[in-house]
Parts: C-alpha cells; sequence; structure tokens
C-alpha cells in the first residue's frame, strides 16, 4: 500500500501545478479571441489604432502565453510521473483526448503563435488576420479536448471494466465526447476565459484612461473589453454547471457539499447564504437561507428534490457492499478461473468495484471487511462540506461583483458622462477577481470529486506511484521554487510594458514618444 | 473501417516512432540551436541572429514532443505510466530545463540589459543541454531494462533509484543524442545564418557529425555484449494487454535477433552513417540546405535503430523479466485504437502542411541588418 504522506504530497504536487496552470490559461484562452476581434476591426475599418491595439495586446498575451506553454509541459507528464496507477487504469479512455489535444489544438496554437508575432511584415493583412483567428481557436480546442477529459473523471461515461486487463476501457466514443458534464465544463470554462481577459483589458485600459494616456488607444479597448465582457460575465453565470448534476451519485454528492443540503429537503429547496457547515452533526449553524432558490438554480424546477447527503451515504453503504462482492469475484477471475457464470456474475456487480475498492484504505482483504470498516468507508465516501461551500459562495460573489463591473463599464463607454473616475477605479480594482473565481472553480470542481479521481470508478489514493515521500518532497519543492521565480518575472515583465503601454511598440504617436519619458 | 488488433499495434509502434522522430527532427534542432547558442554567438547581436533563425518555429516544433507524450498516454497507457513513474528524476530534470525555453526566448529581449540576455543566454543553454542528453539517456535505459515489476493488480512498483539511471551505457547514448542534435542544429543554423556565424556553425557542424557517427559505432559494438531480452513463450498479438501472461529471458546480444532474422534491416545503421558522410561533405561545399535533409535521415536512423533492436519490446524490466512491456501486451483497447489511429492520420498531414507553410513563409536568411531593424519586435 502506498502511504498517506505520499497521497496527500502527490495531491498537493497536482493541486500546486494545476492551479499555476490555470493562473495563464484563462488569458490566453480569451485574449486570443479578443486579439482576434482586434484585428478583425483592423481589417474591416482599415484604421492603424486597431492594428496598435493588436500588436499592444499582443505583447501582453506573449508574455503570458509563455509561462502557459511552461507550465502546462508540467501537466502533460505529470500523469505518468505521480499518478501511474491512474495512468494505466485509465489510460484507454483519458488519454485518447489528451493525445487529440495535441494533435488538434496544440499544433495549430503554437505553430501559427509564432507568425503572429512575426509575419506581420511577410503575410498579407487577410493572411495574418486567418493566422490570429487559428490561434485562437488552437487554445479555444485545446480547452475542449482537456474539458472532456477533465469531464470523464466527473461523469465517466461510455467506457467498462475489463477484467482482463484490469482497467477502464472505452466502450462509445461518442458517449465520451458528448458528455454532458464536459460539455457544461467547456462551455462554463471558455466563458471564464473571456470574462478574464475582459477584465484583464478593462482594468489596463481604465489605468491609461486615470493616468489620461493614449485616449484614443485605451477607450476602444475599453468598449470592446466592455462589450465582450459582458456577455462573457452573463454566460458564466447563465450557463452555470447547474445542468451537469444530473448524472452520477458523486456530482449529487458535489452539489449537496456545495450547499451544505444535508438532507433531502421538501422540494423547492431552499439556498443557504452563509453559515458554519458542521461535518459531524450534519448541520449548518447559524445558516441564513433563502427559500426556493436552490431548488431554482439546482434542478430548473420546483418540484424535483436535490438529494442530501444523508441520502447519499446511505445509498453508497449499498454500493460498498456491492462492491465487496465484485471485488471478491474478480479476484478468482484474475487468479485464473474463468467459467461463463462467474464472469456473469462479475458483470453484474461490477459499476459498484470502485465503491469496493475504497475498502482498500482500511483493509487490504476487501472481502470480508468488517462492519466498523465498512462504516469508515462510507463516511470517506463523500468530500469534506466546509471548504467546497465558502470556495463556491467566493467563486459565486467573484462572477456577480464582474457582471456589476461589465454593466457599469458598458454603460460608461457608451455614454462619455459615466466616464467618472470611480468607474474606472472599479474597473482597475476589480482585476483580481476572475483569477480568484477561476481558481476556486478548480477547487470545487476537484475537491467537490473527492475521494474519487475518477468518479465511482477509481479512488484517489489507489491512483498515485509508487514513489518515496522524499521523491515528492524534492520535486514539489522544485516546483514551487521555479514557479515563484518565473511568477516574478512574468509579473515584472507584465508591469513594465503596462506602465510603457502602446509606446512600446515605437510607433512614435503614443504617449511616451510624445515628450512623455523615455522609452526602452 | 477498424483494422485487427495485431495491426494497429504494429501501426501504433510506428506512429509513436514518428512522433518521436517527428520531435528530434524538429525540436532537435532546436535543442541543438540552444546548445550552440553561446558559442557560436559571441556578442548579443550574433545571439539575437542565432534564437531569430528559430525564433518562429520553435514552439510548434516543441509540440512533437507533447504530442509524444500524449499519444504514449493513449495507446501504451502502461509504458506511459513506467516509464515517467520509473525515470521521475529524469524526467523532472528534463521538464525543469525546458521550462526555461519558452520564458528565455520569450523574455531575453525584451529588456536592454546586457545582464538579463546575458543569463537568459545561460538558461537557454541548459534548456537545450539537459533535454538533448537525456533523450538520450531514456532510450539507453529502456534498452537495459528499468528495473520495475508488475503486481498481480497490474500495479507498477519502481525497484531503483536515480543513479541507477545514469549507468555507463545510458550515459553514451546520452552523448550520442546530444552530438546529435548539436549537429542537427549546427547544420541548420548554417542555413539560416551568414557571415561569422555561418562559419563557426559550419565548423561545429563538422566536429559534431565526426562525433555522432563515432559514438554511435560505439554503441553499436556495445550491443554485441549488452543483454537484450527475448520472448520465450507463445505470443498472441491478438491477445488482451496483460504484460503478466509471458515468460522472457535475457542474454548478450539479444538485442541483435532482429537483425539476425531480417538481414535486411541492417540497411537502417547503414543509413545513418551513410547520410551522415554525405551531410558531413555538403556542408563543407557550402550546400547546407542539402545537407539538412540527409542530416534527418541521420536523426531519423539512429532512432529507428534502436526500435527495430527492441521490437516487440517497449520497456524490458531488468528485475523481473516478466513483468516486460510489449507491443503484444501492453497497448491500448482495439477500440482505442483504431479511433485514434484514424485521428492522427487526419491530422498528421494537416500539420505537416501548415508547418511547411510557416516555414515557407519564414524562409531567408536572419542577418545582423534584420535585428537592428526589428530591434523591437525580434526576439
Ligand atoms: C480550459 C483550459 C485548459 C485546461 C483545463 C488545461 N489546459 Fe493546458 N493549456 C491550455 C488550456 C488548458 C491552453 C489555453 O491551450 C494553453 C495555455 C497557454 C498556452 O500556451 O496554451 C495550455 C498549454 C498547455 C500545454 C503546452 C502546449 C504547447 O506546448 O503549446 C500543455 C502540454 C498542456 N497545456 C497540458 C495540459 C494538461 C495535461 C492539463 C490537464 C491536466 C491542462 N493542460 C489543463
Ligand atoms: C483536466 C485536467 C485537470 C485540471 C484542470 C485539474 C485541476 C485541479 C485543480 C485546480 C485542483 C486543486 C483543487 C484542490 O486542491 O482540491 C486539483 C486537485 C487535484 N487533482 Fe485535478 N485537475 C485535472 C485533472 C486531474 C487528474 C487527471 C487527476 C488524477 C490523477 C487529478 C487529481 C487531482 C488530485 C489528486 C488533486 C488534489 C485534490 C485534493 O487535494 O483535494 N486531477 N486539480
Ligand atoms: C456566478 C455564478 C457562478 C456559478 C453558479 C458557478 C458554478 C460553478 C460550479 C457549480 C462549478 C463546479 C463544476 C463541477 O465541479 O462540475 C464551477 C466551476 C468553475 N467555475 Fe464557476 N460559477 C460561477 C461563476 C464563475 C466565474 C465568474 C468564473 C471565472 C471567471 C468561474 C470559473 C470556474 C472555473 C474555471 C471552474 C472549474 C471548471 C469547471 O468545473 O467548469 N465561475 N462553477
Amino acid at each position: 500500500m502506498i502511504s498517506e504522506g505520499v497521497i496527500e504530497l502527490s495531491r498537493w504536487q497536482f493541486a500546486v501545478t494545476s492551479l499555476y496552470h490555470f493562473l495563464f490559461v484563462p488569458l490566453t484562452i480569451g485574449l486570443s479571441f479578443i486579439l482576434a476581434i482586434m484585428e478583425s476591426t483592423y481589417l474591416m475599418t482599415g484604421r492603424e489604432i486597431y492594428k496598435d491595439m493588436t500588436q499592444f495586446w499582443g505583447k501582453l498575451f506573449g508574455i503570458n502565453f509563455a509561462l502557459g506553454v511552461t507550465t502546462g509541459l508540467t501537466m502533460e507528464f505529470q500523469f505518468g510521473m505521480n499518478w501511474s496507477y491512474f495512468s494505466h487504469y485509465v489510460g484507454d479512455v483519458f488519454g485518447a483526448p489528451l493525445a487529440i489535444e495535441g494533435l488538434m489544438a496544440f499544433f495549430m496554437e503554437s505553430t501559427f503563435v509564432g507568425l503572429f508575432f512575426f509575419g506581420w511584415d511577410k503575410l498579407t493583412k487577410g493572411q495574418h488576420l486567418v493566422v490570429t483567428w487559428l490561434v485562437a481557436l488552437g487554445s479555444n480546442f485545446s480547452a475542449l479536448w482537456i474539458l472532456v477529459a477533465n469531464g470523464w473523471m466527473q461523469n465517466p461515461v461510455g467506457a467498462e471494466f475489463n477484467f482482463e486487463t484490469m482497467r477502464m476501457e472505452v466502450s462509445s466514443f461518442e458517449a465520451l465526447i458528448f458528455n454532458p458534464a464536459a460539455q457544461v465544463k467547456f462551455v462554463h470554462t471558455v466563458a471564464a476565459g473571456y470574462t478574464t481577459a475582459s477584465a484583464f483589458v478593462l482594468g489596463i485600459s481604465a489605468y491609461y484612461m486615470l493616468k489620461g494616456r493614449d485616449a484614443a488607444f485605451s477607450q476602444r479597448s475599453f468598449t470592446i473589453a466592455a462589450g465582450f465582457g459582458l456577455a462573457a460575465v452573463l454566460s458564466v453565470i447563465v450557463l452555470g454547471d447547474e445542468s451537469g448534476y444530473t448524472d452520477g451519485e458523486v456530482q449529487k454528492a458535489k452539489l449537496a457539499a456545495i450547499e451544505a443540503e444535508w438532507h433531502t429537503e421538501e422540494p423547492p429547496a431552499a439556498f443557504t447564504l452563509v453559515g458554519l457547515p458542521d461535518q459531524e452533526a450534519m448541520v449548518t449553524h447559524h445558516a441564513i437561507k433563502i427559500p426556493w432558490v436552490l431548488g431554482l438554480i439546482g434542478t430548473r424546477s420546483i418540484d424535483t428534490p436535490i438529494i442530501g447527503l444523508s441520502e447519499i451515504l446511505e445509498n453508497n453503504r449499498v454500493h460498498i457492499r456491492n462492491g465487496m462482492k465484485a471485488y471478491g469475484l474478480l479476484q478468482e477471475l484474475r487468479s485464473g478461473k474463468r467459467d461463463d457464470e462467474l464472469i456473469e456474475a462479475f458483470e453484474k456487480v461490477k459499476k459498484d468495484l470502485g465503491y469496493g475498492l475504497l475498502l482498500k484504505r482500511y483493509t487490504e482483504n476487501v472481502v470480508d471487511a468488517t462492519e466498523e470498516q465498512i462504516e469508515l468507508a462510507v463516511k470517506y465516501s463523500i468530500p469534506r462540506v466546509a471548504p467546497l461551500f465558502w470556495t463556491f459562495r467566493v467563486m459565486v460573489a467573484s462572477g456577480f461583483i464582474m457582471l456589476i463591473v461589465f454593466v457599469v463599464a458598458v454603460i460608461a463607454s457608451s455614454i462619455r458622462k459615466c466616464r467618472s473616475e470611480w468607474v474606472l477605479k472599479i474597473s482597475l480594482y476589480s482585476m483580481p477577481f476572475p483569477w480568484i473565481a477561476c481558481e476556486t472553480g478548480w477547487f470545487v470542481a476537484e475537491f467537490g470529486r473527492q475521494p474519487w479521481t475518477i468518479a465511482e470508478v477509481l479512488p484517489t489514493f489507489l491512483s498515485a506511484s509508487t514513489l518515496t515521500e522524499w521523491d515528492i518532497i524534492l520535486s514539489l519543492s522544485g516546483y514551487i521554487a521555479l514557479y515563484t521565480v518565473f511568477l516574478f518575472i512574468e509579473m515584472f515583465l507584465m508591469m513594465k510594458y503596462i506602465k510603457l503601454g502602446p509606446s512600446s511598440l515605437h510607433k512614435n504617436r503614443y504617449h511616451f514618444e510624445l515628450g512623455g519619458g523615455d522609452v526602452s | 473501417m477498424i483494422f485487427d488488433y495485431e495491426t494497429l499495434r504494429v501501426i501504433w509502434w510506428a506512429l509513436l516512432g514518428a512522433l518521436l522522430i517527428g520531435f528530434a527532427v524538429t525540436g532537435g534542432f532546436d535543442l541543438g540551436v540552444g546548445v550552440l547558442l553561446p558559442f557560436v554567438g559571441k556578442n548579443d547581436d550574433e545571439r539575437r541572429v542565432i534564437l531569430n533563425a528559430i525564433g518562429p518555429t520553435w514552439e510548434g516544433n516543441q509540440v512533437w514532443f507533447v504530442t509524444a507524450g500524449g499519444a504514449l498516454f493513449a495507446a501504451w497507457p502502461m509504458a506511459y505510466a513506467v516509464s515517467f513513474s520509473g525515470m521521475y528524476f529524469a524526467l523532472l530534470l528534463t521538464l525543469f530545463a525546458m521550462f526555461l525555453r519558452p520564458l528565455g526566448f520569450d523574455y531575453r529581449s525584451k529588456l536592454p540589459s546586457q545582464k538579463w540576455r546575458y543569463n537568459w543566454d545561460k538558461a537557454l543553454f541548459v534548456g537545450g543541454f539537459i533535454p538533448a542528453l537525456i533523450f538520450g539517456v531514456a532510450f539507453g535505459n529502456l534498452l537495459t531494462g528499468i528495473p520495475f515489476q508488475l503486481e498481480n493488480d497490474l500495479r507498477i512498483v519502481y525497484l531503483g533509484g536515480f543513479l541507477d539511471l545514469l549507468n555507463p551505457f545510458a550515459l553514451l547514448s546520452g552523448m550520442v543524442s546530444l552530438s546529435l542534435f548539436i549537429m542537427h542544429g549546427a547544420v541548420f543554423l548554417q542555413i539560416k545564418t551568414e557571415g561569422k556565424v555561418n562559419q563557426r556553425a559550419k565548423k561545429v557542424g563538422f566536429i559534431a557529425i565526426f562525433l555522432t557517427l563515432f559514438l554511435f559505432a560505439l554503441a553499436g559494438c556495445w550491443i554485441y555484449i549488452l543483454d537484450g531480452y527475448h520472448i520465450t513463450s507463445e505470443i498472441f498479438p491478438n491477445g488482451p494487454s496483460n504484460p503478466l501472461t509471458k515468460f522472457v529471458k535475457r542474454g548478450p546480444g539479444l538485442w541483435l535477433d532482429n537483425y539476425g532474422h531480417f538481414p535486411e534491416l541492417w540497411v537502417v545503421p547503414a543509413a545513418a552513417f551513410i547520410s551522415g558522410f554525405i551531410a558531413m561533405v555538403l556542408s563543407r561545399i557550402n550546400r547546407p540546405g542539402t545537407a539538412f535533409i540527409f542530416s534527418s535521415i541521420t536523426v531519423t536512423a539512429v532512432i529507428l535503430t534502436a526500435g527495430c533492436s527492441m521490437f516487440p519490446f517497449l520497456i524490458p524490466s531488468s528485475i523481473s523479466l516478466n513483468s516486460s512491456l510489449t507491443v503484444w501486451d501492453s497497448s491500448s483497447s482495439q477500440g482505442t485504437l483504431n479511433v485514434l489511429f484514424w485521428v492522427t492520420v487526419i491530422f498528421i498531414p494537416l500539420i505537416v502542411v501548415y508547418t511547411s507553410w510557416v516555414f515557407h513563409v519564414l524562409r531567408g536568411k536572419i542577418t545582423v541588418e534584420h535585428i537592428k531593424k526589428n530591434n523591437h519586435t525580434a526576439y
């Protein structure tokens, strides 16, 4: 058995590296699109200023993109490095979208990004625009395929366990690709990316306007960001992930945990705005509730109940007992016995095999686990509520803050009188919120899936590689040290170029070049 | 259309090879150029010439590496799991070094400071040197076998340490790949540059080709006495992927078995030598464009030589022989291999077409004047 320490450390390493990757990803996804919009405007109007906008925001895009690629490299290889049993157990399914992502998205994105920067005087205007669009398309395709993979971890459809190879194998590619969990994830995540990039462009443009610099340039950028951002944040909120919770026990447990819904309520359920969830007693202290709202957003109806955690625990007890049977039959099959009756009996219960594996945390000998061990496994079968409850609320709050900001910004960009100092200041200071929402969002999605890596199929504690604690302490400290240095360098360059603004293009028509200071 | 399982497994062995070769031929010269940067470029202008020779295209080239990783995961999940967790620190080191490349390329010339730029040059050197070396070290370890064992539930237990990876044969393989990529990079630089940089690249290229062929020959001789692996039980090329159902023996010279059975395979190592010599001559007489084609053939043939001697082994186990992974027992399911085959058949040609177009658009020599003119947009 792998030690607790190795598992904890592997989890930390995954969480650190993926959250770090996702600091850069949403900006790439969104900004590539905004660049394409700006350049399209350049082509339609023929006005140089839109070309300057594309090039300047493109410079910032490049600084961000470099770290997106750097941190993405880690992601591609760490499944094999740190999660080797996971890689074996689900590689047949999970690997496919990853391979397709490389072939279909990364190649496109990375091949054309070079031309985006260096092709300005080698391509016709039309050709360059196509290149820019291909970069944007590539980064959005990449999101699509990685989220097909990640969606499958949340809701593993279209795959079957094969006892001969001791792993999950694809039974339907269609189901894998059109997984509802993946679809809602894709829409929500790319819209989150558009929101992030819009807030970025909006905030920085507001900064120039506050400084009274490059008015034409910054106002146009501000307007594009405000419009695109409002549409994006509305999509993020309206097309929330709610509808993805219809399948699978785990998704239901996640929803119930997010809402601290301990027991199934009469529909439509009330929404707990804030409170202090207490997992032992299964109550939320000092809860402030809003009637009806949870039922409405969770099920989009007034008569479907939202399953509470205590009921999910009951169900899981049944699943676990079934899982013990499945595990016993699997042992027989693995030892070489192959009669049809045995196979048939196994096929009947194998969908609960994962629940049997949960018991491995408490006993090697799953088949005759004691009642006590079963109870421990049942308790372990749902995620911890308090962290999910809070991070979810942080994300939603950030979403609504962004909504207000973009509404105000759209008004300000169309009515000159409304472009007051405080509007600009709000736009500037609200820049961190989309990042906060993205990071907490991933926390909700991933922590809410615990204790599984593949929902109801493979527990997290079985997924890790057989490394030693010191191996991972070493690698984790290496990642943290390097990533911290990189982040400092990136922020430094970003700040420098933001301060320079479009003057950094050396076109002799922007602020510092007109006697406003030095240009390097 | 759906192929039978045996055919698909062989196809996927070939496709994985194709992706690795794709990386070695394109990303390989980028790595080589990274290693050469501080030596062939003596001042900032010259270094910028070198960087911009590969600047717009290295990113796409690197994706061959990423995609080979993804394809290994999808088509040979067990091999992905064993090799990456087994060679944990080797891979970690490679990743850490590769991190320096996107940053080095993108950030280096964004500030005018000499110190800033020269530090990034060192980073780019490391970012080329370590991956180029470890690429070969990893191959060497595949040939000597990795100390892992599979349990009955197919959990992988790794029983070696980092230093095991640095055995003498693996280090020799590392030297082969390092000089191979330096050779390839030097020839590419010779195409893209003029004047002093061009002359220096030409000189280094000559030495690197010579060294590559010498080290490759040395490794070839070593193979005669090195322990190879061989399946002794019956093979079921259409069977389910369970590595624990076969018997494997080990013995000196077994890696030459395939060459014994199919003498025509000797064409492959021969091609490495012949095209290496041709590349050397062409580079001498200032025909780097054609020389590059031949150095690409050398790169390809070196990798194929190793592949042909190992087939059907992917990753032999040095401590639990029967746990070794082979083409017949560690692939994905037939359905997955089939779907991915069609995806690959559609996308690889497309990628080759648009990559060629990009290279075509960016053709021509990079000169110091070019850098001076594009001072603020060039790398
Ligand atoms: C929703 C979007 C999204 C998510 C969830 C992830 N990524 Fe990512 N990734 C991108 C969106 C993205 C991107 C937008 O396409 C990036 C960011 C910046 C960039 O250069 O491309 C990228 C870059 C990137 C690269 C570098 C590609 C190159 O060289 O061009 C790799 C190898 C990965 N990612 C791999 C992963 C893996 C294995 C993930 C999962 C565990 C993952 N990413 C999560
Ligand atoms: C599609 C790609 C994925 C993304 C973007 C992603 C993202 C994240 C994020 C943001 C976290 C932090 C949340 C937290 O700390 O709980 C996290 C945690 C984690 N992820 Fe994922 N993940 C992905 C795929 C995977 C895969 C394939 C595995 C399985 C091996 C995995 C295993 C984990 C584990 C074990 C943790 C730690 C969870 C915890 O400590 O609670 N994730 N992931
Ligand atoms: C305001 C209303 C919002 C709601 C109701 C909402 C809902 C959710 C839910 C339920 C999840 C978990 C999905 C799962 O595990 O299946 C999630 C994840 C996530 N959220 Fe939000 N969210 C909101 C706003 C935002 C905003 C404003 C952003 C960023 C700008 C954001 C970014 C993310 C990201 C990146 C994830 C992880 C990927 C995913 O699972 O889709 N969210 N969101």
